[in-house]
């Protein structure tokens, strides 16, 4: 089988949980859906709809992590930077959805779940992490690039995060759960690193050609004209 | 104006296209283990016959319910040689699934932000 992205399949969660984070993810999608009209206009929305592509299409490159392990972006924090955390949390759900419906990449009955890791736990935790450090991140290139850096690795690492707590509520396997918190977060370290890499490089990508595009930096504009 | 425009035009092309190249091309070298989550979820058992033996986290894990959809597992039909095929199809699909979404939240120039907005 190739293991291109690879997202939790159907069987790992019992019928209640993969139920509760069905409704979890909806909700969350939800707000995400009234939040981002805010932030979307005629300028930004075509581009936020490439964002969507490009977490697509970056989530197609397993890089290795460690001998037979790969890994992969999971673009959340990615997202929100560049196009908040409303949208940016659209942006992953809309493309774990293409990839469960076209390519069978992620159950049906764990969309929910996996929404509710990548789309809304991991984008709103590497959210925060950026806002917290928006001032480094306005402050030089290397800054933004260390935020970007920062935000995505506590974003992979939370998503995983979220898949132990699932697994902890509904998980159908007997394994001890400390056992596999460990190995999950031990090995999306590694992969948070790569995400790190390839989120600071685009965001700074980015930065470098249009930094009027990258919301984490227009926001600051934004509140300076409106304290003003 | 129109050059602002021109500008987000070219913009939307070139993003677009390095998409197409990553999914369409780039995809090619992509590292075939299993991944994180996956390989952490089999330890402990072992593959036979394309069913997980032993005790580990992912035992009770099915196959897909789609898993002979044409584009299952980023092939086309089965042949793994067409992923750049299968990647340009997802980016295309995301992008008019997001850009359809997106355009229909989106404020429109002149109105405030609303319900009808």
């Amino acid at each position: 089988m190739s293991a291109i992205a690879m997202h939790a399949s159907d069987g790992l969660f019992d019928a209640p949980t993969s139920l509760l984070f069905a409704a979890v993810a909806v909700a969350g999608i939800g707000a995400a859906v009234l939040g981002a009209r805010r932030d979307l206009d005629d300028r930004t929305a075509p581009l936020a709809g490439l964002v969507a592509a490009f977490v697509f299409a970056v989530q197609m490159l397993n890089f290795p992590v460690l001998p037979g392990v790969s890994g992969h972006l999971l673009g959340g924090a990615l997202a929100a930077i560049l196009a908040g955390p409303w949208v940016g949390a659209l942006c992953v759900g809309i493309v774990l959805v293409v990839q469960a419906l076209l390519f069978a990449d992620g159950g049906l009955t764990a969309l929910g779940a996996n929404v509710t890791n990548m789309a809304l736990l991991g984008t709103a935790a590497g959210y925060l992490v950026a806002v917290a450090l928006r001032g480094l991140a306005v402050r030089s290139r290397a800054g933004l690039l260390g935020v970007a850096f920062t935000a995505a690795l506590v974003n992979t690492v939370v998503a995983a995060l979220g898949f132990v707590l699932e697994y902890a509520i509904g998980g159908q396997g007997a394994v001890s759960l400390g056992g596999l918190a460990t190995a999950l977060v031990g090995v999306h370290v590694l992969i948070g690193i790569g995400e790190g890499l390839i989120t600071a490089l685009t965001v700074g990508a980015v930065a470098a050609v249009r930094p009027d595009l990258v919301y984490l930096l227009r926001q600051r504009a934004a509140t300076r004209e409106a304290v003003a | 104006m129109t050059t602002v425009r021109r500008r987000g035009v070219w913009l939307f092309t070139g993003v677009a296209l390095i998409c197409l190249l990553l999914a369409g091309g780039v995809s090619y070298l992509a590292d075939s283990a299993p991944d994180g989550l996956e390989s952490v979820l089999d330890d402990g058992c072992t593959e036979t016959g394309g069913e997980l033996r032993g005790s580990c986290a992912g035992q009770h894990a099915r196959d897909h319910a789609l898993a002979d959809s044409p584009l299952a597992d980023y092939a086309v039909a089965g042949n793994d040689s067409l992923t750049g095929v299968a990647g340009v199809l997802g980016v295309l699909a995301t992008l008019a699934v997001a850009g359809g979404l997106f355009r229909l939240l989106r404020r429109r120039a002149g109105k405030p932000a609303g319900p009808d907005g």
